[in-house]
């Protein structure tokens, strides 16, 4: 599979390594052609706000929303989540809202705050930096994990967002599924086993 | 739970690349700064070029204009101590601020000796001039290296210097054997695991970022294009005419830099840019990257 990853400023390459060891080839995307023949789409951490001026910059916002309304599996971690949802707080910022839920950016606090635990179930390695908290999700959005009794992995239709960083976490089982169509939050939690669907 | 291990720490780090760092000194600096797209910024009392300037002792910034820098963005904000000074150092984690340059723009506390950074939950970026410099401070600690260049003359050649000598001497040693590396981990000066594994993967097992005398768009894309991840900006921003136009097409020239019809827009009309200082005027005893090897 070809994966393009938004490329403007952030955690680019540590995803292209993690999709590289799950065998999926992966593109930059820094303008609009870039977004050419790609087949799933990662928006990765960084700074968002940032991100947001080079997309304005390089007119990537419209194409993109574009892509991401027509379907293609995203998978959006961190500052890739504030992007896409549809209300940014602290400081109110422009996102594309097209994951309903709204988020806090550096909800945890500084650096110092940035920790490695794992979710309220056990089952999903969790990566913190300077990590947002989702506030609230709309009924559309299934939500698959959660830390402290808030979201933090989220599904609506083909969008995956994260606040946490599972392309950082040693074990990237929870990264393998994303991009199959079938089954998607099955895939992504696989090692929930027999117990899936309990408690989220 | 684990806090700042180094998994939090070099992925903190992972999330700066593709962009630039900039030194700030007051509140409004900071806010052009963010405005224009800065992931971070560097807050001190004195950019490096006033620092060569003015002389004396150059030490930590004072905790108020850190704090009121951190509340004025929302980025992350970074602070310098000396070289050697855990003190400083504490003090800025005291302060959490979210990185440490443990810099030789400040004048160096310790003669020989870098501070050891295991011991802090803060992560710390150090400067370097070679592979040599670069994993002692891995090993020190260091989750993120940066060239030295030579700070505060708005003249790129020591950061090229420095970025070359590290592609250079990390592809040799990916076409050494095994039994060479023992030989090679002495002669570099680094400890013969990191060079292990520089010598297996061809990379820093930390992001390698560019610093000292980056003063346009196209020298932070020569430094992209030379194996520099992102950079840092300290005198060459606020010391340029026009600091808010200048600021934006650095960022833009940092993601942009395989796109040469685009730099060109982006050079266009940024008014002038500093002064600057030719690094091979300077005495050695001016040179700030001899400072802590």
């Amino acid at each position: 599979m070809r994966i393009g990853i938004l490329a403007l400023q952030g955690a680019f390459d540590a995803h292209a390594r993690a999709c590289e060891k799950l065998g999926h080839r992966t593109t930059e995307i820094r303008k609009v052609s870039d977004l050419e023949g790609i087949e799933g789409l990662i928006l990765p951490g960084g700074e968002s706000s940032t991100q947001l001026r080079l997309l304005d910059e390089a007119g990537l916002a419209a194409p993109l929303a574009t892509r991401i309304e027509s379907g293609i599996p995203v998978l959006a971690t961190c500052a890739g989540a504030i992007l896409l949802a549809r209300e940014v707080r602290s400081p109110t910022q422009w996102s594309f809202g097209l994951l309903d839920c709204t988020i806090t950016r550096n909800a945890y606090g500084r650096q110092l705050d940035s920790l490695e635990t794992v979710s309220d179930d056990g089952r999903v390695p969790l990566v913190f930096i300077r990590a947002p908290r989702i506030d609230s999700v709309g009924s559309r959005v299934e939500v698959l994990a959660t830390y402290q009794g808030s979201p933090v992995l989220v599904r609506q239709g083909a969008i995956t967002a994260a606040t946490f960083h599972p392309e950082l976490s040693a074990d990237l089982s929870p990264l393998g599924g994303v991009w199959t169509s079938e089954h998607p939050d099955r895939n992504l939690m696989g090692r929930r086993g027999g117990k899936e669907g309990d408690e989220l | 739970m684990t806090t700042s291990a180094p998994t939090t720490k070099i992925g903190f780090a992972e999330m700066l690349k593709g962009g630039v760092i900039m030194d700030v000194v007051n509140t409004e600096h900071a806010r052009i700064a963010e405005q224009a797209g800065a992931c971070a910024v560097m807050a001190l009392e004195r950019v490096p070029a006033q620092i060569r300037k003015e002389g004396g002792v150059a030490r930590a910034s004072d905790p108020a204009m850190i704090r009121a820098i951190q509340s004025a963005v929302s980025i992350p904000v970074m602070a310098k101590c000396r070289i050697g000074h855990f003190i400083e150092a504490q003090i800025l984690e005291a302060l959490a601020v979210d990185f440490v340059d443990e810099s030789e723009v400040l004048t160096p506390a310790d003669p020989d000796l870098h501070i050891d950074k295991h011991a802090f939950r803060v992560p710390f970026v150090c400067g370097c001039r070679n592979l040599g410099e670069a994993l002692r401070r891995i090993a020190e600690g260091a989750s993120l290296i940066r060239t030295k260049g030579e700070a505060g003359t708005g003249d790129i050649v020591e950061a090229v210097r420095h970025l070359r000598a590290i592609r250079t001497e990390m592809r040799r040693l990916t076409m050494m054997g095994p039994e060479e590396l023992v030989n090679e981990a002495k002669r570099l000066g680094a400890p013969l695991d990191l060079v292990a594994r520089v010598a297996k993967e061809g990379k820093l097992p930390v992001p390698q970022f560019a610093a000292g005398g980056i003063a346009t768009p196209a020298d932070a894309s020569l430094c992209m294009a030379l194996g520099a991840e992102s950079v840092f900006v300290g005198s060459g921003i606020f010391l340029s005419e026009d600091a808010p136009k200048r600021a934006r097409a650095v960022v833009l020239a940092t993601t942009h830099w395989r796109d040469p019809a685009r730099l060109a827009e982006i050079s266009t009309g940024l008014g002038e840019a500093m002064r600057g200082t030719q690094v091979s005027s300077l005495p050695d005893d001016a040179r700030l990257a001899s400072r802590g090897v």
